[in-house]
């Protein structure tokens, strides 16, 4: 778990390290808790001191869905519970959507889609 | 201090209802409504003055609405947290009543998303943690509490699926009820799966629909025509807008409305006659059963099977056939007063609970996200 160390706009923070492939949290050094998504302030005890740091990118599933639609294969959105204790909406890749388990073990990969840095998750060799 | 019995809800109406063809605007509806529910309270438009909406058409919903109708009121409310707001409106207008800050309160909706196209017209603006996952709101995210609660507790879809079949068999005694043919679990469970595990019979209706209610003070409404219905208790509670942003997505904060709702009240849950919640998707009903108290955290699925939630079992939930099968235009939450209140005056025809006097009435807003009780009574309750 590094510690980063830039100011900037949270959203702007989070894409901008997310473009250079890596998964961004901010960590409140007021109470201790990851904070997801990027704030100002920390939700939980209200401090301001919130440290980037770039996740390790291990996870499991905490819960999953696939959304189907008549012109195409489903595809499976999930939430995932990051190792360092936030959780985020992404999609777990290389499997068939209705496959994607609640509590399997997912790392972390960034990809482009339409100019954009996205984060999403593929299942880990068991 | 307690609002308990402060204010009283004396008129409640719905506009048509169902398809209304693309003519009708929601303003039209919420007209409609208006001039019907002053009509069941027996008062007349300049007797209104504090108004209450929410809508996803109007973004200044108030102005927008109190322009139509030619009121100008000295209170105004737009507060808007999803479906849930209406209830949120009843508790609010008491506070008002109570305060002085207004004498007749109207609450009004409408939305025609059926006729305009069967698009949900939603307030659901997007977040960037969530958009490029291209989620299907908010299916998808009633969906994802849903998978969690299976994981959880086991909750099957054939239980699920009792819940839409419950309240289909509700909306067969309700001549307004928008869908009243035969409904089985198997119908259920062999339908268009949308986003796994909720199909589309797991899905509340998409109709056109406006409604009303008037509130005033109890001392008022003892003047009025019709038996007042009390407002004996309120509570509200959210934690998130999104739903990555839930703390558990098996428990909501229904677990803090409800409690604050039955304090002021001096209930519990055993002393509710009808019960009304705010049942978007067939998880709603189970996840509220259990977070408003009447059955543990994780029974929910067991608690509706069996048939015990429908007409002749032992709690009587959605009378009006909910969500589900009477009526969903968009947000719901006023025609949940509108049902209880009609229970509760003993206008409920075929689906009549006998004796009802209290009723418990739940709404939900947003993704699980805001959630309003509110506990109603007649004059016996007192």
């Amino acid at each position: 778990m590094k510690e980063l160390r830039e100011e900037g706009a949270p959203t702007e923070m989070y894409t901008r390290y997310l473009g250079e492939g890596k998964l961004a949290f901010q960590h409140c050094t007021g109470c201790g808790r990851a904070v997801f998504y990027p704030r100002v302030l920390c939700p939980y005890c209200g401090s301001t001191s919130l440290e980037w740091r770039e996740s390790s990118g291990h996870g499991a599933v905490y819960t999953a869905t696939a959304i189907y639609r008549r012109d195409r294969e489903p595809h499976n959105v999930a939430l995932v519970d990051l190792d360092e204790g936030f959780r985020m909406m992404s999609r777990v890749e290389g499997i068939v959507a209705e496959e994607v388990e609640i509590g399997m073990r997912v790392s972390f990969e960034a990809r482009e889609e339409e100019g954009e840095p996205v984060a999403v998750f593929l299942p880990e060799e068991v | 201090m307690s609002l308990r019995g402060k204010a009283a809800v004396v008129g409640v109406a719905e506009s048509v209802l169902g398809e209304v063809g693309p003519g009708l605007t929601p303003l039209d509806l919420i007209g409609q409504a208006t001039v019907r529910a002053l009509d069941d309270a027996g008062l007349e438009k300049g007797d209104v003055d504090g108004l209450f909406s929410s809508s996803a058409y109007y973004h200044m919903a108030t102005l927008s609405v109190g322009e139509y109708l030619g009121i100008q009121p000295r209170y105004s409310d737009a507060t808007s947290m999803g479906g849930s707001s209406f209830v949120s409106h009843l508790f609010h207008a008491a506070a008002a009543i109570d305060a002085g800050l207004c004498e007749v309160a109207l609450i009004a909706y409408g939305s025609t998303q059926r006729s305009g196209g069967g698009r949900l017209v939603s307030a659901s603006e997007s977040s960037p943690y969530e958009a490029p996952y291209r989620p299907r709101y908010p299916v998808s995210m009633y969906a994802l509490a849903t998978s969690r609660h299976m994981y959880e507790y086991g909750t099957t879809r054939e239980q699920l699926a009792e819940v839409a079949v419950a309240a289909r068999e509700w909306a067969k005694l309700n001549p307004k009820a928008f869908a009243r043919d035969d409904l089985t679990v198997e119908d259920v469970l062999d339908s268009r799966m949308v986003s796994s595990p909720l199909s589309v019979l797991d899905c509340c209706l998409v109709t056109d629909g406006g409604a009303a209610a008037v509130v005033t003070s109890a001392e008022r409404a003892r003047e009025l025509g019709k038996p007042p219905v009390y407002l004996l208790g309120a509570g509200e509670a959210h934690w998130h807008r999104n739903i990555s942003e839930m703390p558990d997505l098996t428990t909501t904060a229904a677990t803090e409305s409800a409690p604050r709702a039955y304090e002021m009240a001096g209930v519990s849950q055993r002393d509710m006659d009808v019960v009304m919640l705010y049942d978007a998707f067939t998880i709603n009903t189970v996840m509220f059963l259990e977070d408003l108290g009447f059955c543990q955290k994780g029974e929910g699925g067991s608690f509706v099977s069996g048939g015990r939630i429908s007409p002749g079992g032992e709690l009587a939930v959605n009378t009006s056939g909910g969500g589900l099968s009477y009526n969903h235009p968009g947000m719901y939450g006023l025609m949940l007063i509108v049902e209880a209140v009609r229970q509760l005056r003993g206008e409920g025809g075929k689906r009549q609970v006998e004796g009802a006097e209290t009723a418990l009435v739940h709404g939900n807003g947003g993704v699980f996200s805001s959630q309003v009780t509110a506990v109603l009574g007649t004059e016996a309750t007192f």
